[in-house]
């Protein structure tokens, strides 16, 4: 009988890209409840519809790519795409602004570039940064009132029924400015001490983000744990970050405090679940720790100094531009080597 | 406690290793046929020095190496020499090379042997030679001769010895049941190596898997120096730079050996060939292989003599032919399949695996990279396997090189761990076939050009020779015009003088002529006149002498760098070269025969003046 003709290694441990997107999906449910509890249904209804509206662009994109369909949809990355999106976008974001954001993130960012793997720039930022810049008004003041789900938040058919709709802002009583965007717009005129009056900012450091930026940091540590992302680039991250913070905010009646960077806004969902997107990260340790440094810079810098309260996507697709300079610089040192060999070939030894 | 060190990357992978433990190891019998491959190690491949029909004996040797690298091939027991053809033999490729297959007469007679018992009063490069005519190389991996290994440059002095122990790959046992079962052999193979390199420390390296090969070798190595290192199961922990870096903090330099850092790297199977060799007076004519998978009953460890066909060795472990999906030769991680079990043992075999579908499936289709890193992660080199995968792809070896591409050493720790089941060791393979291949007909394109550069400046320098030599005929024969112009004014100058000595010799003769009659009338001859020669004109023969020198001179150069170029013309050149050395001689004496006229002449014209 014929033999099975094959090249080493005969062995293979199975925990293919479909269980790695999986276990991506999971860990950031812990932040779903987190939003669900603190900001009500919202998050919810926009993961069920970008999750499905991201498998159904891919679908049709790999159709009209001749493209193996069901083979390309097991691998759960549209999935995951959708669900970063839905956690990122206002809770009462009208359903086309969710839309144009999964579908310019699937059909332009990812599948345009060739497909999963070939995709440059991060999908869901590239999907966030094209609404938040086209339109400004649906993504500033659809941010929900941070409220207890059973404690006076709307229910959800009301919630459904807000974002279906369609209409540009949601009911006025429902929403409230975010914490990073209050204490920006106001620290100019208010010493800190009156700016933290806003209830926005409630008893603790940010009233609900902070909870939603815990559950994203323990789900991040689950896939830490899980040897699913490495601890590079949220160390990166969340370092530049601090350092900034340090360095230049110590004066709380001028910048944002620390307290703040770090658990208001999309920190920690964008250290552990967005930064890590390893198709458009940095390649080796070094390159990722530069690669998350460079974005936890550049958001304590458009958050403090830029038009915007917050800047993850926006960071991460600056960072994603330099990627290529970063991988080229910064090569690991081979086994048996003096040093790692940087730069274009031939031009060092 | 040995300190030991860490290599970064590495995999845990399921170790398999129960399977075939649990049965002491075995005779694996005599076969109906011995297939000995003239070429089992490194280097060039033996030479056959039996004859179709001959009989030999046990421990004989049937082939060795005469000029080059290589150690001999013994017969593994008596019997007469069927065949020298080829035969397929244990290689990726499946190909076929040279063997010489023997038929056992049964009786399993001993040639001559003589043991050495004390070794020690032999001198260093006496050992060697046993061990080289032994015809033992490294029985892990490449198969390097051992007698080679074994005398390092003498600028490289190896202080550290390692016996590797740790038998990293999935399944194979074969080392630590040897361990087991011959510990005292292992140490006494590794004392003669010991005596031979003379090393400050001798480790042996073992996994923290192998708890009964530890006290084995605890126990025979007790009340010496040598250090048992047990080191933390993971694989490739037995990779040679790897078990290095573990057991010494050092790296083996990219493209050097380990002697560079003063470290040796020896295999427990070696070490017992050697101790064989040395102290029993026998070759390496059998090795333990590790017969194991889920298709077989009766997985285990055999002794098997080399030449021993794998089928023969899988009948003897109970084999299911019908469950048999994959044949493995080596481990999982590193090993290749066998295309037929018709192949015989040789001296690197070191386990086969028998796999059914279920245990060693098919690879799931290969997906996209998403650049995830847990190749990186994995890689025991440091390397970017994910960045040499994409270069590799798209043909930009360059590219990949510079990420140290030649430094993988293709143990398959990323294609284990890649979740879009990639087969990247196989790109690697092929990105590095190809630039070896590229490197060749580079350096073919190269000595091609080299060729036909060196032509081309022949021909134009012959050219230009030419030239020259036309040039300086025409300036030549030009001067020579001038002269024999001048020497016509001149001769017509002195031609006047000439007339009027004439005259005035006339006159003379006149009066001569009536002296004559007045002497003839008085009987008293006049003296005759001297006849005029010729005056050898010197300077034009020196000219000519000149020329013909320096054509000598540039037909010889030419001669010289046809002779270097091996040219076909070289014939003609030597004709050329004769002739103007004939030209030149001739020149040569023809001048020396004016000046002795010339220093002759002048006595003469006194006496004609």
């Amino acid at each position: 009988m014929a033999f099975v003709q094959q090249s080493s290694p005969h062995a293979h441990k199975a925990r293919p890209t479909s269980r790695v997107m999986l276990w991506v999906l999971i860990a950031a449910l812990p932040g779903l409840l987190a939003q669900t509890l603190f900001f009500g249904w919202g998050n919810l209804i926009n993961v069920v519809f970008c999750i499905a509206l991201a498998i159904a662009s891919e679908a049709a994109l790999l159709k009209l790519r001749k493209k193996p369909v069901a083979f390309f949809i097991k691998d759960n990355t549209a999935a995951v795409t959708g669900l970063l999106l839905a956690l990122s976008l206002p809770q009462f974001a009208p359903w086309w602004v969710s839309a144009v954001a999964v579908i310019s993130a699937i059909v332009v960012a990812k599948q345009l570039y060739g497909g999963l793997g070939s995709n440059p720039f991060n999908p869901a930022m590239v999907g966030y940064a094209l609404v938040l810049v086209s339109f400004p008004v649906a993504m500033t003041t659809n941010w929900a009132e941070p409220a207890m789900l059973w404690d006076g938040a709307p229910g959800f058919g009301e919630t459904l029924a807000t974002i279906a709709s369609g209409q540009q802002t949601a009911v006025d009583g429902w929403t409230m400015a975010t914490p990073l965007d209050e204490y920006k717009h106001k620290i100019t005129t208010h010493t800190a001490t009156e700016v933290l009056n806003h209830p926005t900012f409630g008893e603790g450091i940010a009233r609900g983000w902070e909870w939603v930026n815990a559950a994203f940091l323990a789900g991040g540590l689950l896939l830490i744990a899980l040897r699913i992302i490495t601890w590079h680039i949220p160390t990166g991250f969340l370092g530049g970050m601090i350092v900034m913070s340090l360095a230049f905010g110590n004066n709380a009646d001028l910048y944002a405090p620390l307290s703040l960077h770090l658990l208001a806004g999309g920190t920690m969902l964008g250290a552990f679940f967005i930064a890590t997107d390893p198709v458009s990260a940095a390649t080796s340790h070094q390159g990722k720790l530069i690669y998350g440094a460079g974005i936890g810079i550049l958001i304590y810098l458009i958050r403090t100094w830029g038009n915007y309260p917050d800047a993850v996507a926006f960071s991460v697709l600056l960072m994603n531009f330099a990627v290529p300079f970063i991988d080229h610089y910064t090569p690991p040192r081979t086994y048996g080597h003096h040093k790692a060999r940087r730069g274009v070939p031939g031009s060092q030894g | 406690m040995t300190q030991l060190w860490d290599f970064s990357g590495g995999i845990h992978p399921p170790e398999h290793k129960d399977i075939s433990t649990a049965r002491p190891i075995r005779d694996a019998g005599m076969p109906a046929q011995l297939v000995l491959p003239l070429q089992q190690h490194i280097g060039d491949p033996a030479e056959a020095i039996v004859e179709v029909g001959e009989r030999v004996l046990k421990g004989q040797k049937i082939a060795d190496v005469k000029t080059g690298m290589g150690v001999p091939v013994h017969a593994p027991t008596s019997g007469v020499i069927e065949s020298i053809a080829d035969f397929p033999v244990p290689h990726p490729s499946g190909m076929a090379d040279r063997c010489i297959t023997l038929k056992p007469d049964g009786e399993d007679q001993w040639c001559q042997r003589s043991p050495v018992a004390d070794y020690r009063s032999l001198e260093r490069d006496e050992v060697l030679q046993i061990i080289r005519d032994a015809g033992i190389s490294g029985m892990g991996g490449a198969g390097f001769p051992t007698n080679i290994k074994l005398r390092p440059p003498r600028d490289r002095k190896v202080s550290t010895l390692i016996l590797n122990g740790a038998e990293c790959e999935p399944y194979i046992t074969a080392d630590d049941m040897t361990m087991r079962e011959k510990a005292d052999e292992v140490v006494a193979g590794l004392k003669i190596m010991a005596w031979i390199l003379r090393p400050e420390r001798c480790v042996i390296g073992i996994e923290d898997n192998k708890p009964e090969a530890i006290a084995a070798l605890r126990k025979a190595t007790e009340g010496t120096q040598t250090e048992i290192a047990v080191v933390p199961t993971k694989y490739p922990s037995g990779g040679e730079k790897q078990l290095i870096q573990i057991l010494t903090g050092m790296e083996v330099p990219s493209g050097g050996i380990p002697a560079d850092i003063g470290v040796m790297c020896q295999n427990i199977g070696t070490a017992v060939a050697v101790a064989n060799a040395v102290l029993e007076g026998t070759p390496l004519i059998s090795r333990i292989v590790t017969i194991t998978g889920e298709a077989v009953r009766e997985p285990g460890n055999f002794e098997t003599l080399i030449g021993t066909p794998i089928e023969h060795l899988l009948g003897q472990a109970g084999v299911n032919q019908d469950a048999v999906s994959r044949l493995v030769l080596g481990g999982p991680m590193m090993g290749y399949t066998l295309t037929t079990e018709a192949v015989p043992v040789i001296k690197t075999t070191n386990c086969v695996i028998a796999a059914t579908a279920a245990e060693l499936p098919a690879p799931p289709p290969e997906q996209p990279c998403i650049r995830c890193g847990q190749c990186a992660e994995a890689c025991p080199m440091e390397l970017l396997p994910q960045q040499l995968f994409w270069h590799a792809k798209a043909t930009e070896f360059e590219k990949a090189e510079h990420l140290n591409l030649f430094d993988c050493i293709e143990c398959g720790a990323c294609s284990y761990v890649c979740p879009s089941s990639i087969p990247l060791v196989q790109y690697y393979r092929f990105a590095k076939g190809e630039i070896r291949a590229q490197q060749a007909e580079q350096l073919k394109a190269d000595r091609a050009r080299e060729r036909f550069e060196a032509r081309q400046e022949r021909l134009e320098r012959e050219q230009q020779e030419k030239e020259l030599r036309r040039k300086e005929r025409a300036q030549a024969a030009a001067e020579a015009a001038a002269k024999k112009q001048a020497e016509a004014e001149k001769a017509a100058a002195e031609g006047q003088a000439v007339d009027e000595r004439a005259a005035k010799s006339a006159l003379v003769e006149q009066a001569l002529a009536r002296k004559k009659a007045k002497a003839q009338a008085s009987q008293s001859p006049a003296p005759s006149a001297p006849p005029t020669e010729e005056k050898p004109d010197i300077e034009a023969l020196e000219k000519q002498l000149e020329q013909a020198r320096s054509k000598l001179e540039t037909m010889q150069g030419m001669l010289d760098d046809a002779k270097a170029q091996q040219a076909d013309n070289v014939e003609k050149l030597e004709r050329a070269v004769a002739k103007n050395h004939d030209r030149v001689q001739r020149a040569e004496e023809a001048l020396s025969e004016a000046r002795e006229k010339l220093a002759a002449g002048p006595t003469e014209s006194q006496t004609t003046h």
